[in-house]
């Protein structure tokens, strides 16, 4: 019998965190290297099912906050909440369990190159929850047939090409079934084409699996994609096509810049400040 | 001045984390989980995998070191202790030295370079993101595997050598056998034999402990593999080398 996945979260817990419950909150967050102030006072909340999408220029601080969520760095300032559980003191032993709600897909993919695609896939779950080989199995060609990658199970990294290493990092930050999936630039340094296929693996996971997402880009194109499509399933066949207002008010774009928050709204809010805004408005021409 | 300052503290530092390393290692070893077919892994690719060069290390030094024994002793006409020479030589110097030489630069040099670039790709950052403690799945394999088979190796090779020793002294200095044999077990003392089977352990921690610390600690890009493996190879030679005389000084006020 296949695992239950998710993993289990105290009911009362998991009542508060339904749709639209808080699932990530950064409180304040400061951090600095040495004397350079990376995040200053920066707060926002995730809502569950919802997407938060970071824009920025490069070192503005956006992947970061990714790193602060998993807890791989710690703020010097400020409270961040995962999952209902305080992250930003928590011990490496302790994390080591948040971060099993948590998938991740590192900017180019950060995948293991002395593992096989399907090692790579399945690490958490042969490695880290132990699962039987025959479920673990089951489950690594279950993500890779959803990402379309099915026959390349037994190649290495280094046999594919960019686009397809983005979309075997994707598989593997899903395939523990995560509630809340973390993007660190997925679709950087690829074609158009290529990009699209990796927005609409987002857009599954989000729309199809109800998990929560943070997309952090500098790709506009690719930011304004996943804000204003949705997946569909129409008995076996997925479609995108283009978001209802209330769906894509979900999708919230937050705009740092030297550490702070520049803008904080909607896909149609974005657009009218940019009208007013150079800094903003230069981002985005 | 204060670039001594900055030196000193950047010097600190490693310190610190390599002392935290250590710690977390120790931590590691004795809670779960425990990555036992990294562990079984390791162990081939340090100590099956240096098989090679320490057997021919080994057997050179064997024979070389009859060669240039055998030329000092013929002086004093006494070509027949050969043997002792060789064994005691070995045993207690050159086959834990030079073993541990040899690992320095084939497991400390890769040791790093792997970590190193893992380190520069995230592949580090992506284990921990997915629940693994990388000092549990990385460094402790490691650690245990050259603990253990760095002693295992310096024995093969303290025994190829004099097995070196004798091809030489036997084919060249025609001596025979059973002389070179008798003269080998004469040359050496329970101390010795000792001497030569502790020392190694340290050899083999201090060349995989600075490989795994110098691995992780790499910054920098492909540019700083490069110098991380360099780092490592200079670094766990010269503590070979310092180590071997630290721990002699000790066995020797314990034991003789």
């Amino acid at each position: 019998m296949a695992r239950s996945l998710p993993i289990a979260r105290p009911p009362l817990l998991d009542e508060a965190l339904g749709p639209g419950g808080p699932i990530v909150v950064f409180d304040q967050v400061h951090l600095s290297f040495d004397d350079k102030v990376i995040l200053r006072d920066v707060s926002f909340t995730l809502r569950t099912g919802h997407t938060k999408i970071f824009l920025g220029a490069s070192g503005a601080g956006k992947s970061t906050i990714l790193r602060l969520i998993l807890g791989l760095l710690k703020p010097d300032a400020g409270q961040i909440f995962v999952n209902g559980e305080q992250v930003d003191n928590m011990s490496e032993d302790d994390l080591m369990g948040v971060r099993h709600d948590l998938g991740m897909v590192f900017q180019e993919g950060a995948l293991f190159d002395s593992l096989s695609v399907r090692e790579n896939v399945g690490y958490k779950l042969f490695e880290e929850l132990n699962w039987k080989p025959a479920e673990a199995n089951q489950r690594v060609e279950e993500v890779l047939g959803f990402i379309g990658l099915a026959e390349f199970i037994d190649r290495r990294p280094s046999e594919l090409s960019g686009g397809q290493r983005r979309r075997v990092a994707i598989a593997r930050a899903m395939a523990a079934k995560p509630r809340i999936l973390l993007y660190d630039e997925p679709t950087t340094g690829l074609d158009p084409i290529t990009s699209i296929t990796v927005d609409d693996e987002i857009l599954k996971l989000r729309d199809l699996e109800g998990v929560s997402s943070i997309l952090v880009t500098h790709q506009l194109r690719d930011a304004f994609y996943v804000a204003e499509h949705t997946a569909n399933r129409n008995g076996g066949e997925v479609t995108f096509e283009r978001a209802s207002p209330e769906k894509s008010d979900e999708a919230e774009f937050i705009m740092l810049r030297d550490g702070g928050i520049a803008f904080e709204g909607n896909a149609g809010e974005l657009r009218a400040v940019a009208a007013r805004d150079p800094y903003i408005q230069a981002f985005l021409s | 001045m204060p670039r001594a300052v900055e030196w000193i503290k950047a010097a600190l530092l490693e310190v610190q984390e390599y002392v935290r390393m250590l710690a977390k290692t120790g931590r590691g070893v004795v809670t779960r989980p425990f990555y036992y077919r990294d562990v079984v892994f390791q162990f081939d690719a340090i100590g099956v995998g240096s098989l090679t060069v320490v057997l021919l290390t080994g057997t050179f030094t064997g024979m070389v070191l009859a060669l240039q024994s055998g030329i000092t002793l013929d002086q004093f006409g006494a070509r027949s202790m050969v043997g002792r020479l060789v064994s005691a030589s070995i045993v207690k110097e050159l086959g834990p030295v030079l073993t541990g030489l040899m690992v320095a630069g084939r497991v400390g040099s890769g040791i790093a370079a792997e970590l190193g670039s893992m380190m520069v790709t995230d592949q580090i950052a992506a284990l921990r993101a997915l629940g693994t403690d990388p000092i549990r799945k990385l460094v402790v394999p490691r650690i245990l595997a050259g603990l253990i088979m760095v002693p295992v190796l310096t024995i093969i090779s303290s025994a190829v050598g004099m097995v070196g020793g004798w091809i030489v002294t036997f084919g060249v200095l025609r001596v025979a056998s059973s002389v070179y044999w008798n003269s080998v077990v004469q040359g050496l003392y329970i101390q010795d034999v000792w001497m030569g089977l502790i020392k190694p352990f340290f050899l083999g921690f201090a060349i995989v402990s600075i490989g795994c610390h110098v691995g992780l600690r790499t910054k920098g890009g492909t540019q700083g593999v490069g110098r991380a493996t360099t780092n490592a190879v200079v670094a766990s030679s010269v503590a070979v080398i310092a180590v071997d005389y630290f721990v002699t000084q000790l066995l020797i006020t314990l034991m003789y």
